[in-house]
């Protein structure tokens, strides 16, 4: 009885508008890049935008755990951060951020390449980034290699070998494995982001090259790019409270 | 302080309540009966009046709801009114924790300690007693709780008193028995397997019967270590050098006025003024986390000298407490 | 106002207005559909079995305790039972039992789109939720947890096979299941927020939107702000049980208190998350089945999102006993009783919506009027616990366990089971035997006040909590409340029993069996794949009752409480249009 398709009464019976048509006729509604439940390409690029800041809030609150922990155990063993810090390669912690600063420039100027609908520079663009983020994975790899070597590793793996510290650094506290416990949780955490990073940049790309974007639709291009100026920002936060102070 | 009037009989303020039997019941009773009869309160009418609307309002033939109106000063009563409500139940449940939580001057110390999964009780003399705790009527104690594995918490239902015992720090209640008899001590943190086992009786004596028992206590068999804490303490603040920067009263290595660290004779239970601001007490905590980290908190004047931290077992540190305490 | 149209008869392969559990068939298509009421019925599916894994959990809890000493099971195993109830409740029911199952199915309707905001992210939310039930499953093959629901540390973190004091019991996978599912609350969240901004139908301002919508919202904040740093807690437990990292662990230079402000800050707004949408649902009911816009609209859509901010103030007050400062125990304590004025204001303002209503008393009202009354008991007994003096002698006792079986089941289960009842002639068409609904009611509102009533008594005379063994004293109280847990689940299995006989012989339902004006009811029974024949467009709010036309409240409509007298006021009705 109730497949007669009682429209809701106080729907609005004036005559359909653009994207207020029944959904019977089998035509889409709008471009192929128009998923079926929007009505307009504004509302489903405001949407993306949205989702995606939310998205961010979550991750900034995920790291924001990470960033407690170390800030307590900053306050209690000051002495023993200041002379574990030292064991961190500065150089390649530079490095890393100039690289990671130049990728959010690069995949910045792709979304502005994309919404002039210029492909070919947008490719690139990403290109470089996703090999910034490769470069940032390969000197983070020697670093912690380094680091394995030394036997400066988290907890219970802690076993510092001394012929490999840096010279003339401090003698380590006992209790460094804590330090390092915290230091590889949070590039360990924050290196999972980048490698998501490279993968969501190889899909958006992919697309770019099969032509999927234009003027009127790059909102993918848009909110990864989003995502990866979190992973940099964060980075940023961390560099100077692992290396530097 | 008017709480710490004695009481003589075990009586509960409540029929939900087990006997009070120390000077920290009757303001938890008086607080719990307080908000139990608010609830009750607020029960009763919430629940009334639905009834009543739902039988007066039941759906009939022909009649229908009234269209919803504006209320706002309804609205505004029953947000401020309940505001109220919610400061007076604040102040009174603060004010009796406020007065349960401090100890009375010169209250005598127990140490309590869990581990799985018995309670061990350290009286003053030393004597370690497992699985009991005999206490003297209207005596002041202080229980010091710490724990030597996981999570424990020391809980006296008669007493009304509760605490985690958390390993790597101390904790403290205080009471004074008011009534005598025996009560149960339980665990009421998780422990594992034998966490509802993890239990030990209270005994209340009247104080001439507590002077009989206590006869008992002081026969520690063995070295002077393992009796006394103090004497233990002693021995090893001079074995891990302490002394080398802590002239004790003046007497240690570094004599003269002021030696490489502070002086740590007489500091317990004083104000200590830091590096980072604002004076801290030197209780049982702070001096334990001076051992451990003791760059958490840098005393004022020594910023530039770094005390090493050491690596103590919880007994040690115990006993090299026990002994600051002891320095006058 | 409007009238009605009839949409022309479409002869098409996939009829779109086909209803959405017509429109394809075959299992392969529900598991890549990207239909929200499809993947809403999933989640239902799952909550559902979820629920009554760990009610199975309670009632051997339960018969373990009806003799002191041993009854049926040694202590670990006890151990392992009441935290796999603990778990499996929280993280695989309670959490996504409303959000997850039925506002996916509802609130696109109500919002009058077509979908959530993104589809696809939605199916994954209920892929990645089963991944994580799975490392749950493989845990309790392997013996399960004893850590109980809190996992404190360093009981969980610390390893005996590294030499450590805490458990032996399979903790590792288990941490890993509740992280796992909580990227699926996380996302389940972040597209909730996205379509209720976006995707609203003309017309439908926020002022008009349910206040089922408005619970979400808050709801959905909660998830997406609280969530993370359960995720990143439970992160560092695993790899602190697997690294030794140290910093939870005293023995290794860490802070055991650290991980329980942790812990709490994600639980404590998450016992909202479990709240405020059943608060939400009760809304719906009480306003459906008291015909009227709710009194005080905006303020109970208001107080959502304050419990939803304030609930992050107040984690502390799971740590009176635990080692806080006293400053710190102060402010918490202060900060906790402002969380019981949004509480207040939804109840007084729900009473007051009964005044001068059309009340009928259906089975999904009764539900809502049960909570109610046991809800403000939850409630004010988390006032006795919020009170310092008071919870120094009630912490970890009995009475806790009622206070938050009050406020789960009370409150939760109530708001569920009601919205089940309420919403079921819309997902499945097929209407419910209302006597056996009535039946079922009965014996769980019944069973649920033995089995819990008599807690807060053990709980005030000093039974602690996760107790195995028991003094003497207890035993009768516990006997009681043992009995009373079999009148629960018999009630329940009644209502099971109840919903498979609609499933399988129900009669059909009709577009709007309960005579309400919001807009899930206004369109056909069940839904078409896109929610709507027509595209709706708001011209009046969802519970103006005295906008709304007869026929849109009762067209091809018979109560089935009360056949004869509500076909007389449809005939009036006809009479007067
Ligand atoms: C759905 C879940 C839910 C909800 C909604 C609540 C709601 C509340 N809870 Fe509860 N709580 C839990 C689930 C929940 N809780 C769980 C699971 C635990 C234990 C976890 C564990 O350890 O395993 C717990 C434990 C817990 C504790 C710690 C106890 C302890 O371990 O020692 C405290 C302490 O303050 C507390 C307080 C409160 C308060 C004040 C509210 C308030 O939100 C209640 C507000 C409602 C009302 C007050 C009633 C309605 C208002 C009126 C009728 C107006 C009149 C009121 C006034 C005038 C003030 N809860
Ligand atoms: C949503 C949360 C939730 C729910 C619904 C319940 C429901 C119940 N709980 Fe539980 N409980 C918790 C959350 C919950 N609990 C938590 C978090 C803890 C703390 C754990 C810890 O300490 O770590 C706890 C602890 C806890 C304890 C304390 C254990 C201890 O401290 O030693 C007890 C003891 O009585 C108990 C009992 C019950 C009972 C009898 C029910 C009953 O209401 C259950 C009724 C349900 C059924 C009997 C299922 C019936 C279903 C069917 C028969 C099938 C029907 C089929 C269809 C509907 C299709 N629970
Ligand atoms: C290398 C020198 C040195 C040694 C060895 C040393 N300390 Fe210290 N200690 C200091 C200094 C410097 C301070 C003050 C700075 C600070 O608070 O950290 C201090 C502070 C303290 C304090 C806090 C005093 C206050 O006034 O608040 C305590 C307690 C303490 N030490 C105990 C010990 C114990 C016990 C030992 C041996 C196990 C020890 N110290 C060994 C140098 C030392
Ligand atoms: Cu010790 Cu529980
Ligand atoms: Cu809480």
């Amino acid at each position: 009885m109730s497949r007669e398709a009682v429209t809701a009464a106080h729907v609005d019976s004036s005559p359909p508008h653009a994207g207020h048509g029944a959904h019977a006729d089998a035509a889409h509604h709008g471009p192929v890049w128009l998923a079926h439940h929007f009505d307009t390409p504004a509302q489903q690029f405001d949407t993306a935008k949205i989702g995606m800041w939310v998205f961010l809030a979550q991750e900034l609150l995920f790291f924001s755990g990470l960033f407690v922990a170390y800030g307590v155990y900053r306050s209690w063993y000051p002495e023993m951060f200041i002379a574990a810090s030292r064991q961190l390669n500065k150089e390649m912690g530079a490095t890393n951020t100039v690289v990671l600063l130049f990728s959010s420039l690069t995949v910045a100027l792709a979304v502005r390449y994309s919404q002039v609908g210029n492909r070919k520079m947008t490719g690139r663009l990403i290109l470089t980034t996703i090999g910034c983020a490769c470069m940032f994975l390969v000197i983070k790899f020697f670093e912690y290699k380094h680091k394995f070597e030394g036997g400066l590793l988290p907890g219970r793996f802690y076993h510092p070998h001394l012929e490999h510290l840096v010279h003339g650094s401090p003698p380590l506290p006992d209790n460094t494995g804590s330090f390092f416990s915290i230091y590889f949780m949070m590039t360990g955490v924050h290196g999972i982001h980048v490698l998501i990073g490279i993968g969501v940049l190889i899909w958006v790309w992919i697309r770019n090259n099969r032509g999927e974007f234009s003027k009127e639709y790059f909102t993918p291009v848009d909110i990864v790019a989003l995502y990866w100026h979190l992973v940099d920002l964060v980075w940023i936060y961390l560099f100077p409270l692992l290396y530097l102070i | 302080m008017t709480y710490r009037m004695l009481a003589t009989e075990p009586q509960a303020s409540s029929w939900q309540l087990p006997p009070a039997m120390s000077d920290t019941a009757p303001p938890v009773d008086n607080t719990y009966n307080f908000i139990f009869w608010f609830s009750v309160a607020f029960t009763v009418v919430i629940t009334a009046l639905t009834l009543y609307f739902v039988v007066k309002y039941r759906r009939r033939p022909g009649v229908r709801s009234e269209p919803t109106g504006h209320f706002n000063r309804l609205e505004i009563f029953w947000t401020v009114t309940p505001t109220i409500f919610i400061g007076i139940l604040f102040h009174v449940g603060f004010s009796s924790w406020i007065k349960n939580a401090t100890a009375a001057e010169g209250a005598t110390e127990i140490r309590v300690r869990g581990k799985k999964w018995v309670w061990e009780f350290e009286y003053p003399t030393g004597d370690r007693v497992p699985s009991e705790l005999v206490l003297e009527k209207g005596r002041a104690y202080k229980m010091i709780i710490s724990s030597e594995d996981v999570l424990h918490s020391f809980f006296i239902p008669e007493f009304r008193l509760k605490r985690d015992a958390v390993p790597g720090q101390y904790s403290f209640i205080a009471f004074t028995p008011t009534v005598t008899g025996a009560a149960h001590v339980f665990c009421a943190e998780y422990c594992g397997t034998n966490h509802s086992g993890m239990g030990a009786t209270v005994k209340v004596l009247e104080p001439n019967e507590y002077q009989e028992w206590a006869k008992g206590l002081g026969k520690c068999v063995g070295t002077p270590e393992e009796c006394v804490p103090e004497r233990y303490g002693e021995s090893l603040f001079a074995k891990n050098a302490c002394t080398t920067c802590h002239g004790v009263g003046g007497t240690g290595m570094v004599g003269g006025s002021k030696g490489v660290g502070p002086k740590l004779a007489g500091i317990y239970n004083t104000m200590q003024p830091l590096m980072s601001g604002g004076p801290v007490m030197a209780d049982e905590n702070y001096i334990r986390e001076s051992i451990l980290r003791p760059n958490a908190k840098i005393v004022q004047g020594y910023a530039n000298v770094q005390m090493p931290a050491f690596v103590l077992k919880d007994d040690q540190l115990d006993a090299i407490i026990a002994y600051l305490k002891s320095l006058k | 106002m409007a009238a009605i149209t009839t949409s022309p008869a479409h002869h098409e392969e996939v009829d779109p207005n086909a209803s959405y559990l017509e429109a394809s068939k075959g299992i392969g298509n529900w598991l890549v559909t990207v239909d929200h009421k499809r993947i809403g019925v999933m989640y239902l599916i799952a909550v559902t079995i979820a629920f009554a894994l760990g009610g199975v959990f309670a009632l051997l809890v339960r018969a373990e305790l009806f003799t002191k000493g041993r009854t049926i099971m040694d202590a670990d195993t006890y151990n392992r039972m009441f935290s796999l109830h603990g778990v499996v409740m929280v993280f695989l029911f309670i959490i996504p039992s409303i959000p997850a199952a039925m506002g996916n199915i509802i609130l696109p309707i109500q919002l009058g789109t077509k979908d959530v905001a993104f589809p696809k992210l939605n199916l994954l939310s209920l892929y990645v939720y089963v991944f994580g039930a799975c490392f749950g499953i493989y845990s309790m093959i392997n013996g399960g947890v004893d850590t109980g629901w809190t996992f404190y540390t360093p009981y969980s973190s610390s390893d005996p096979a590294h030499g450590g004091v805490g458990s032996p019991s399979a903790v590792l996978p288990m941490t890993l299941a509740a992280f796992i599912m909580g990227f699926s609350s996380i996302l389940t969240g972040v597209n909730f927020i996205a379509t209720i901004h976006k995707m609203r139908a003309p017309g439908l301002t926020w002022r008009r939107l349910t206040l089922f919508t408005w619970a979400l919202y808050a709801t959905s904040i909660i998830q997406v702000l609280a969530t993370p740093v359960l995720a990143i807690t439970l992160l560092l437990l695993t790899m602190e049980r697997f690294l030794g990292l140290g910093i939870f662990d005293p023995r290794l230079g860490g802070d055991p208190v650290l991980f329980q402000h942790f812990f709490w800050f994600y639980s404590h707004p998450a016992v909202y998350i479990m709240i405020v949408p059943a608060m939400g649902v009760v809304s719906e009911i009480i306003a459906t089945f008291s015909r009227r816009e709710p009194v005080g609209y905006m303020a109970i859509a208001a107080s959502s999102l304050g419990l939803a901010l304030l609930g992050f103030l107040v984690w502390g007050h799971h740590l009176f006993v635990a080692g806080m400062s006293e400053y710190a125990t102060m402010v918490f304590s202060a900060l906790t009783f402002l969380v019981a004025i949004p509480s207040g204001v939804k109840i007084f303002n729900w009473v007051a919506t009964l005044y001068k209503g059309s009340i009928s008393l259906q089975s999904p009202m009764l539900w809502a009027l049960s909570f109610l009354f046991l809800f403000t008991i939850g409630g004010l007994t988390g006032l006795f616990l919020g009170m310092l003096a008071v919870d120094v002698h009630l912490h970890d006792t009995y009475f806790v366990v009622a206070h938050f079986h009050y406020v789960m089941v009370g409150g939760t289960v109530m708001g569920f089971v009601g919205g089940l009842h309420y919403w079921w002639p819309k997902f499945t068409g097929k209407l419910y035997d209302e006597k056996w609904a009535r039946f079922g009611w009965f014996f769980v509102f019944v069973g649920f006040n033995v089995t819990f009533l008599t807690q807060f008594v053990l709980g005030s005379r000093g039974m602690p909590r996760r107790y195995y063994d028991y003094l003497p004293q207890f035993q009768q109280l516990h006997q009681i409340s043992t009995m009373g847990s079999w009148v629960l689940g018999f009630g329940f299995l009644v209502l099971g029993t109840m919903f498979v006989r609609s499933l399988i012989g129900g009669k059909p339902a009709p577009r709007n069996p309960w005579g309400s004006a919001a807009l899930e009811w206004m369109t056909p029974t069940p839904p078409p794949l896109y929610n709507f024949v027509k595209d709706p467009v708001l011209t009046r709010g969802q519970y103006d009752y005295h906008l709304a036309t007869d026929d849109e409240l009762y067209e091809g409509y018979d109560d089935p409480l009360f056949p004869k007298r509500m076909s007389k006021e449809s005939r009036e009705a006809k009479a007067r249009s």
